[in-house]
């Protein structure tokens, strides 16, 4: 039994990422973004019968019960989805699962992040502790990682653009000219965090190098915002004012640690995207859009090759000889990417899901691709570890 | 030249140390006597790192412990020119690698006694113990002569 139709989405909530939100309240924000997402679709709350959050700072546990109860939601299917920067497509593709097996009809999905500025003064988190704060004995990871200094993510992505410089070559200026590209769609954003900022590659080249081989331009600036839809049945989506039809879904994850992934340089984007163009019977050449995870440059490059839009190794070549601003001729992450419109924690990576949406229903405004029918989403979790992949279609 | 995970004689090691479980004790115990022990399949005689209770390739393997070469190459690697955690601050630049036993298992490791900048992909390596406290001796590695 294909998901393939089976649900869409209807109803986009999102805050314009900031640097900080002084004294707010995960729990809060996601219960704004909510109501927004169920007023775009033009629901009440009584419609929503199903519930995936991520968990949060106040939940680390029961996040979906803290949600259903702070929002007044009764949920027949009500889960926590653990996809690191995948979370949004895979809050989707669960919202779909959930849907298309007869469980509930109409699902909202929430991520949200806060952030203190205090948080940017001092240690952000001592070392031993995971990505989301919490302290994570008797892992491999705080055991054979940790004390060498392998803590976050720059070093995990710098590790596999060297390796990659290594096997494939690409040029610094070829890396740069992906943040470069989304700096422009960011600039025909309002609601992006980099709006009005244009850069050049040589501002890019001319940025500190963080971790060799990657520039400070090259590299996420974690912010704060929300972002949250309501994905409904095929049946109700005819309905609705405006949808996006999931016509694929693929999912794939290989490793935790880039330490112990099967390679550094071919990803389990592969077997995802496969996944998801077989299900929704699509050709790469069809989409019109692409959303993909860039938490960094080469995440970008490798994901290009990866989703089968460029040939293995050829990814340098791929941004020389295709245009990848919202008007060229590969319109990629028209929001700015996370790169350029922000890295809201989960919600940086839902903003893939809610750009690729918003562009399959002729909702982008500014930076509205042109006779825009069918988008491809790739979530990235980890290091180049958890990878959900979509096809959305135009609906109406 | 930058060592910077090794000891200083004069001031306490105050990075996070590895707090070794049931099941990686041999690895760690292995590490003060400066030997390189990893677990190997019995029924493949694939080796396997990180230390685990059960085999990663086959339901009725078992896994043993064995010492290994100790020579390795870089996988892969970066120079951290800003510190990735703040007890790493004044350290930097510092090489973060992935070593590629000769066994063939990866390890996260810093890369001693070079350069950072002449770190490549490919440099032959030869493990290093470092006796960064009394109790624990940290697997690290240098570029093989």
């Amino acid at each position: 039994m294909s998901m393939r139709g089976k649900a869409a989405i209807i109803g986009i909530g999102e805050f314009k990422p900031t640097r900080y939100t002084e004294g707010a309240t995960t729990l809060g924000m996601l219960a704004e973004v909510g109501r927004l997402a169920i007023a775009d679709a033009s629901l009440e709350t009584g419609d929503i019968d199903g519930l995936v959050t991520e968990s949060f700072a106040e939940a680390p546990m029961f996040a979906p019960a803290t949600m259903v109860e702070y929002l007044g939601i009764d949920a027949k299917f009500a889960e926590v989805v653990d996809h690191g920067g995948a979370t949004g497509a895979g809050m989707v593709a669960r919202a779909a699962m959930a849907i298309s097996s007869g469980l509930c009809e109409t699902v909202l999905c929430l991520t949200a992040a806060r952030r203190e500025s205090r948080s940017n003064s001092g240690p952000k988190r001592s070392a031993g502790t995971g990505w989301s704060g919490r302290r994570v004995d008797r892992t491999p990871y705080s055991e054979f990682e940790v004390p060498y200094g392998a803590i976050g993510a720059n070093f995990g992505y710098a590790m596999i653009a060297n390796r990659y410089m290594h096997e494939y070559g690409v040029t610094p200026e070829q890396l740069a000219k992906i943040a470069v590209a989304q700096r422009y769609n960011a600039c025909h954003n309002p609601n992006a965090l980099f709006f009005g900022q244009p850069i050049t590659v040589e501002d890019v080249l001319n940025s500190p190098v963080i971790v060799d081989p990657l520039h400070l331009l090259e590299i996420v600036m974690p912010c704060a915002g929300a972002a949250a839809l309501v994905v409904t049945s095929a049946r109700r989506a005819k309905k609705a004012k405006h949808a996006a039809t999931i016509l694929g879904v693929g999912e794939h994850t290989t490793h935790r640690s880039i330490t112990y992934a099967p390679s550094l340089t071919s990803s389990p984007i592969t077997a995802a995207a496969d996944l998801a163009f077989k299900m929704a019977g699509v050709r790469r050449k069809d989409i019109d859009v692409a959303s993909i995870y860039d938490c960094y440059t080469i995440t970008v490059l490798i994901s290009l090759e990866d989703a089968g839009f460029a040939k293995k190794g050829g990814g340098g070549k791929f941004v020389d000889q295709h245009n990848l601003q919202f008007d060229g001729d590969f319109p990629l992450n028209p929001h700015g990417g996370q790169l350029s419109f922000g890295q809201a924690g989960l919600a940086g990576g839902m903003s893939h899901v809610t750009e690729a949406a918003r562009q399959v229903m002729g909702r982008a405004q500014g930076r509205q691709v042109k006779k825009c029918q069918l988008a491809f989403v790739n979530g990235n979790g980890g290091i180049m570890s958890e990878q959900v992949s979509l096809i959305l279609e135009r609906g109406r | 030249m930058t060592e910077p995970t090794e000891a200083k004689a004069s001031a306490p090691y105050m990075k996070p140390l590895p707090e070794p479980t049931d099941v990686t004790r041999p690895f760690w115990d292995a590490a003060k006597q400066h030997k390189l022990m990893i677990q190997r399949s019995k029924q493949t005689g694939k080796y396997v790192f990180y230390p685990r209770s059960v085999s990663p390739f086959a339901p009725g393997d078992a896994l043993e412990w064995v010492e290994v070469s100790g020579r390795a190459s870089v996988y892969s690697y970066t120079v951290a020119r800003r510190a990735t955690a703040p007890q790493w601050s004044g350290d930097e630049p510092y090489v973060i690698a992935i070593v590629e036993l000769e066994e063939g298992p990866h390890m996260t490791a810093n890369i001693l006694g070079c350069p950072p900048g002449d770190v490549r992909v490919g440099i032959p390596l030869q493990v290093s113990f470092e006796d960064v406290t009394p109790e624990v001796t940290l697997v690290q590695f240098r570029p093989r002569a």
